[in-house]
């Protein structure tokens, strides 16, 4: 058995204060293996992006305790949170969130430049992760001139281009239609197995989810064990 | 990880060329104002010293005065010979002295009349007064204490006496005594009050007064101070040694008046120096006024750039890093902005100077505290929206639209 790297007690998530109070997460216990590919499903409303916000330090839970590689996040500030996410975590979104009227290459180095990574370093670093993601060769093409699925394996890219231990992605085919999400979902198979990275998906499609080793169904805020 | 700052404001101000140039346009235009304004300011003040200094920096000049501040018609008492004689023996620091007297002639030559100002002064007085000659000679000791009818034209008087002839060694007429001229002056231009200080004649005082003034009255002493002294304590010995000659009682009110032309120039210097700085006051309102834009628009950009914000936040970046990113940002505007307000203002004050015809030298002490004032500028002003960008949840500036 693998060690555990993320592991979520007890966690609760309420939003807003009074009677507008929302309860996002009612007690999630969750533990993550190192090198798990993990698919997160479940219907709309029900805490996914809420917990993978938790899990990837964007957001603190309400209650509970969360332990990423042993250390209890929720009694982290904002900037240590934040250096957790720069050193350790990768994230890929459902709208891809590349910075606009930016190259692909700038886009992939940008972690590297907040690791404070010399020019030649990033260029490397980065075209390798490019590489990786079968785009070396779109290096220099604004986002705007890449297609849907170039701009998410650009932003799979950026997420890997740091070696993180866990990659987060929220809905990453959710904008893609079906031979892109194949194509992604090819590269984060690959990506688990080759360079050994924990993945976190979020998912609504089962075809998708047949990529991971394990589904994890979310329901009312809780993770549904039936 | 100011490099990294650095980096990513000029990639920001590079893709949005035109919002930047439109940012800082107030700052552009704040500093070149206040550049030109202190360098045509500089480029007076000089001018006006030089015309001041022309005559001669270390100068007393001497006039008999009406006595107290009562505004009767008595005459005032003229100095004579005699008391320039006394200064000259009995003050320390007097370098060359000269009594002077002035008339009114009409000057002839060849048959053409000219109206002038005949000058009786000395050799030590032309001295004193930096008079320089472009040809001929001065007068000699002999000349002067004989009362030799000699003179040296002024530019003026030789251009409309003497067209193209040379003046030196021809007979000039003064109302009606004849005069040989020995020396031009060298061209001295607009004095102040704009009278023409090249339309005159000089002539050994001695012979002005025998000859066309008909008194031995001296309506002028100037005094040139040795440099090693004081031009104060200089003047109050004179003053003291005038009184007790025209036997002025110590309550009794002064009738002489003594201008210190140094003392005049900076007077003069730093009233134009007041108003400069009064003016460059005014025109760093505008910097100012820049500077609120720079907030406007900065605050409209973080807002535009809201889910940029929060990839960075994402990837990793400190709530520090993000902030010292606008700052530097604001910062590298305001300091381009500033560079573009010097070359406008290099430009603004060489033409202002030119029309103006005064001086054009750039303080660099202006140029560079103008370049570190804009910058300060972009750290106060950037930073309200710096400390926004700062402050953004993650979670939800990735939401934003
Ligand atoms: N910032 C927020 N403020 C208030 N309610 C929120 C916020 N974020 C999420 N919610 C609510 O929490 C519930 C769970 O949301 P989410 O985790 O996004 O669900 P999903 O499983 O669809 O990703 C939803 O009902 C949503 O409306
Ligand atoms: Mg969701």
């Amino acid at each position: 058995m693998a060690e555990t790297i993320i592991s979520l007690r007890h966690v609760t998530k309420r939003f807003g204060e009074g009677a507008a109070a929302f309860q996002a997460l009612r007690g999630v216990d969750l533990d993550v293996a190192r090198g798990d590919f993990v698919a997160v499903m479940g219907p709309s409303g029900s805490g996914k992006s809420t917990t993978m916000n938790i899990l990837g330090c964007l957001d603190v839970p309400t209650s509970g305790e969360f332990l990423f590689k042993g250390v209890h996040v929720e009694n982290l500030d904002r900037d240590q949170r934040s250096l957790i996410r720069r050193r350790y975590l990768g994230f890929v979104f459902q709208g891809f969130n590349l910075l606009a009227r930016t190259t692909a290459l700038e886009n992939v180095e940008l972690p590297l430049l907040y690791r404070g990574e010399d020019r030649n370093t990033r260029r490397k670093l980065g075209m390798a992760a490019l590489d990786k993601v079968g785009l070396a060769d779109w290096a220099g093409h604004t986002s705007s001139e890449l297609s849907g699925g170039q701009q998410q394996r650009v932003a799979i890219a950026r997420a890997i281009v740091t070696h993180p231990d866990v990659l987060l992605a929220d809905e990453p085919t959710g904008n893609l239609d079906s031979e892109r999400s194949v194509e992604i979902m090819e590269l984060l198979t690959d990506l688990n197995r080759t360079s050994g990275i924990t993945v976190l998906m979020v998912t609504h499609e089962i075809e998708m989810a047949r990529y991971a080793h394990t589904i994890i169904r979310f329901k009312d805020g809780l993770v549904d064990r039936a | 990880m100011l490099g990294a700052s650095l980096l990513l404001a000029f990639r920001e101000i590079r893709r949005h060329l035109l919002r930047s140039f439109l940012t800082v346009l107030g700052i552009v235009i704040g500093v070149a104002a206040v550049i030109t304004m202190v360098t045509v300011g500089n480029g007076v003040t000089a001018s006006v010293r030089n015309q001041i200094s022309a005559l001669g920096a270390n100068t007393l000049m001497v006039i008999p005065n009406q006595q107290g501040r009562a505004a009767g018609s008595a005459p005032v008492r003229p100095f004579l010979i005699a008391d320039v004689d006394a200064i000259r023996e009995q003050v320390g620091g007097v370098k060359a002295i000269s009594g002077q007297a002035q008339a009114s002639v009409s000057a002839v030559h060849n048959g053409v009349k000219w109206t002038t100002t005949v000058s009786g002064t000395s050799d030590a007085g032309m001295d004193v007064q930096n008079l320089a000659l472009t040809s001929g000679r001065r007068f000699t000791d002999g000349e002067e204490s004989a009362g030799n009818a000699v003179c040296i034209v002024g530019a003026t008087v030789r251009k409309n006496l003497f067209a193209t002839e040379d003046p030196v060694g021809q007979q000039l007429r003064l109302n009606s005594i004849s005069c040989s001229v020995i020396g031009v002056l060298k061209e001295r231009g607009q004095g102040g009050g704009g009278n023409d200080q090249d339309d005159v004649v000089l002539m050994p005082l001695r012979a002005a007064q025998r000859q066309l003034i008909g008194n031995q009255n001296i309506y002028l002493i100037v005094i040139g101070v040795d440099p090693a002294y004081d031009n104060a304590t200089v003047g109050a010995d004179v003053e003291r040694l005038l009184r007790e000659r025209r036997h002025l009682g110590p309550d009794q009110d002064s009738d002489i008046r003594l201008i210190d032309v140094k003392q005049i120039t900076d007077t003069v210097s730093s009233t134009i120096g007041v108003m400069t700085s009064l003016v460059a006051a005014i025109a760093s309102i505008s910097l100012v006024v820049g500077g609120i834009g720079i907030v406007n628009i900065m605050l409209v950009s973080v807002t535009e750039r809201t889910r940029e914000i929060g990839i960075r936040l994402a990837i990793g970046a400190l709530a520090g890093e993000v902030r010292l990113q606008f700052l530097t940002e604001a910062v590298v505007l305001c300091s381009m902005g500033g560079a573009i307000g010097i070359a406008l203002a290099f430009v603004l004050s060489f033409f202002l100077t030119q029309l103006m015809k005064v001086d054009f030298a750039m303080d660099p002490l202006v140029v560079v505290g103008s370049l570190g004032f804009a910058s300060v500028l972009g750290v106060v002003f950037g930073y309200v929206p710096a400390q926004r960008a700062a402050a953004l949840n993650p979670i939800e500036a990735l939401r934003h639209e």
